[in-house]
């Protein structure tokens, strides 16, 4: 049994910590946010030069290997500096779909220049009606001579409007919420009859709502076998649903810390409002709520490190923590900041809006909690 | 023990029924129901029109153009406002300075200020808190030093709500240091807003919109004549005037508006999705809000009784101020979960009347699911945290 990181592992995440308090400040952050495009270019490739996009992927495909462990290192501080760069939309989401389903040559094309940061895409994973159910896609993708049809509507595709690339969970046959019957393609964002609405996110992220309008599809557009795209689609949104815990974790870790140290500083009544045992014993159930998120993750980490196990029940786990205790913990942080932690000014609302993201984000506490009970 | 209305209380409800009916302002309507935000002019027009009709100073004694309601009565009109998600009435004027100015301003004060308060033609914002002094009030620090027939003031107010509107501000101002108890040096002052030396500075919040202000005081010549009551009573005036804050913000018929408007959002399929009344989960958590809601709602009945039979609203207001902002953010919560994915975009320019609906993200107003919820973190905080709230009980309620 050993909690530590390894040498490799440790370096990883002391320089991601250092380029994030460095070169990432909440000031920069901010300017970067309310940019027309809403992130950096510069800042992107400044993730790609630095390794961090590759980290990931398997060194035959450019990448450094890194598995969930490391990933979960960078989210953490991604979670901390409240990074806006679509390191989740392009590396976790679209680069899991293609770091598993694409073939050599689909590689070469999508996943290279995705590495390098000349290339963004974003994953359709979600349709109006199917509220967190990822099985549920109406989007069909018929048939027609050597190509495919595309018709349908998705929302909340992350990074949706500057994608280049558009990885497009379709059915090609079965019910609209089968598992069986869904296949992944790879569609480029120009390609006729995309209708693509790009909007910032509450949390200053960028996403798009798509509407498909008998989109042709090449058949070489086909990522992985034609109808049982549902694995590969799955195991990618419980990865990016532990990369955003692992965020999420990051955040509370920061929130908590913050508040301590305000509720030293900030006066009322002649003393620091930290002496106040109704706040302290608020501050020590909200280490306790980071604590014990901290445990599920090192949890669901380790779990989906070994390939033998079946990890989303773990997955759940974490999720439904961070969206309960990580909500928690943000809630009090803006609460214990009085009427400061709820202006723009300050950082505190900005961690409480991703926060709140994320528990949203690929399913609420309600819906983790729901499919932990199932997977009991 | 009953809470039968009487034929005359059922008449009464009818009244005000038909009146809403047939003049509440359907561009109004609109707004409120779709999300859009009101204009200065837009609250100006409600209150005005409510105010033509003697029914806007609801607490106010007969003899400055109160209603003379019985609790009941009040009851009756709040609810049947709320349930045609009628504008908040902007209470700094009417609810908060007002009652100050005729239970310990002089004659001349109340004949100058009382009739534009009621005719919604003055707005009046209020200067209570500070940068350091937020739960601590009684640690102000603004100063109004007397200079002839002037106090010259100088600091800065903080969190003041729709300051950018404001023709007129109260404020508690420190008039003296030599004191035994920090409280008695404080003292209640009118303050024009246009006067040399006042500025007003936005504060953004965190969902982007622009409703408090920080207002700065350089120099501020201010009559003497603007001092309401004694020199150095401020603190009791302005504690008066915070019991009475604290009751209006508990909102229980406008949080019984949006559960009921939750309940409706559950039974339908806006895209084909299962309906949310499907979810036990999400069912459940509505109706556990719907009974906090319905205990408060007669909490807050209970305490209006006691004030019928003469007692000033006490420390149980605190209660109301929890418990209203409590059910509130549970509420916010409720509905931004409703939204799903929808409550992500931030698109506040799809709120105004005239936006296409083409290009409108979501269904009606779930993008503003998210807004509201954040915005409204302040809830427990303002008027007195909730924290102090609970302060305020165990001391002078708990003895303790």
């Amino acid at each position: 049994m050993d909690f530590s990181l390894n040498e490799e592992q440790a370096i990883l995440a002391d320089s991601v910590a250092k380029f994030i308090n460095s070169e990432y400040d909440f000031e920069t952050r901010q300017t970067i946010a309310s940019s027309d495009t809403g992130f950096s270019q510069e800042m992107w490739c400044t993730f790609a030069e630095l390794g961090i996009t590759a980290i990931p992927f398997a060194e035959e495909d450019g990448g450094l290997g890194g598995g969930p462990i490391e990933l979960m290192l960078v989210m953490e501080q991604i979670g901390r500096g409240l990074v806006v760069e679509p390191f989740l939309a392009n590396i976790v989401l679209a680069g899991g779909i293609l770091n598993r389903a694409a073939n050599r040559d689909q590689k070469a094309e999508w996943l290279t220049p995705l590495i390098a940061g000349e290339l963004h895409a974003g994953l359709a994973f979600a349709e109006p009606q199917a509220r967190f159910n990822i099985a549920d896609i109406a989007t069909i993708a018929a048939a027609d001579g050597d190509q495919f049809l595309l018709n349908g509507r998705k929302n909340l595709v992350l990074n949706g409007a500057t994608a280049d690339l558009l990885i497009v969970p379709a059915r090609t046959s079965g019910k609209q919420t089968d598992r069986d019957g869904v296949s992944l393609f790879a569609v480029p964002a120009d390609t006729p009859g995309i209708k693509c609405t790009g909007y910032p996110t509450v949390d200053a992220l960028q996403a798009a709502d798509l509407a498909f309008d008998n989109v042709p599809i090449p058949k070489d557009a086909l990522l992985g076998e034609l109808h049982k795209g549902f694995d590969t689609f799955s195991r990618t949104i419980d990865d990016a649903t532990l990369a955003v815990s692992a965020e999420a974790v990051g955040i509370m870790q920061v929130m908590h810390d913050k508040t301590v140290e305000y509720t030293k500083t900030r006066k009322q009544f002649g003393v620091p409002i930290g002496t106040f045992q109704a706040l302290q014993h608020r501050m020590v159930d909200t280490m306790t709520a980071c604590e014990q998120s901290r445990s599920l993750l090192y949890w669901a980490v380790m779990l989906a490190d070994d390939d033998e196990s079946p990890s989303g029940q773990a997955v759940s786990a974490i999720k439904y923590q961070v969206g309960s205790a990580g909500i928690h913990v943000a809630r009090e942080a803006v609460q214990l900041h009085g009427g400061m932690g709820v202006t723009w000014e300050l950082d505190i609302g900005h961690y409480l809006k991703r926060i709140t993201a994320i528990d949203i984000l690929f399913g609420n506490a309600d819906y983790h909690l729901n499919r932990f009970a199932d997977k009991t | 023990m009953n809470i039968d209305l009487t034929e005359g209380d059922v008449a009464f409800r009818n009244e005000v029924r038909s009146f809403l009916t047939t003049e509440y302002p359907d561009d109004i309507r609109r707004k409120r129901n779709e999300s859009v935000s009101l204009t200065r002019d837009d609250m100006i027009r409600w209150q005005k029109l409510l105010y033509k009709k003697g029914w806007f100073a609801v607490d106010w004694p007969v003899e400055y153009g109160g209603t003379g309601w019985s609790p009941v009565q009040k009851y009756l009109f709040a609810r049947e406002l709320a349930a045609i998600n009628a504008p908040y009435i902007v209470s700094f004027g009417v609810k908060m300075v007002a009652p100050i100015i005729y239970t310990y301003g002089n004659e001349e004060q109340k004949q100058r200020f009382l009739p534009d308060i009621l005719s919604s033609d003055t707005w009046w914002c209020q200067g209570y808190s500070e940068p350091g002094s937020g739960s601590d009030l009684a640690s102000l620090r603004t100063g109004a030093v007397r200079d002839g027939d002037h106090y010259v003031v100088n600091g800065t107010k903080t969190w003041t709500t729709f300051g950018q509107h404001a023709d007129w501000i109260f404020c508690l101002v420190r008039t003296s240091t030599d004191v035994a108890r920090r409280q008695e040096g404080i003292s209640f002052l009118l303050i024009d807003m246009k006067t040399e030396g006042v500025t007003v500075r936005p504060i953004i919040t965190i969902e982007g919109g622009h409703e408090v202000n920080e207002i700065h005081f350089e120099n501020v010549r201010v009559p003497v004549g603007n001092l309401v009551g004694e020199e150095g009573k401020g603190w009791t005036y302005g504690k008066v005037l915070l019991q009475h804050e604290r009751t209006n913000i508990a909102g229980v018929h406008a949080s019984q508006y949006r559960i009921d408007r939750l309940r409706e959002r559950a039974q339908q399929s806006v895209y084909g999705e299962p309906p949310l009344a499907d979810d036990k989960n999400f069912m459940r958590k509505l109706a556990a809000v719907q009974i906090e809601l319905k205990a408060l709602e007669f909490t807050e009945l209970r305490v209006l009784a006691s004030v019928a039979v003469g007692k000033a609203p006490g420390p149980e207001s605190s209660l109301l101020k929890i418990g209203g902002t409590e059910v509130q953010q549970t509420i916010d919560a409720l509905m931004m979960e409703a939204a799903g994915y929808y409550a992500l975009p931030y698109v506040p320019a799809q709120y105004d009347l005239d936006f296409d609906d083409d290009d409108r993200i979501g269904s009606g107003s779930e993008t503003a699911t998210s807004l509201q919820y954040f915005n409204n973190r302040k809830a427990s905080i303002y008027g007195g945290s909730n924290e102090i709230q609970k302060n305020i009980i165990s001391k002078h309620v708990l003895g303790l």
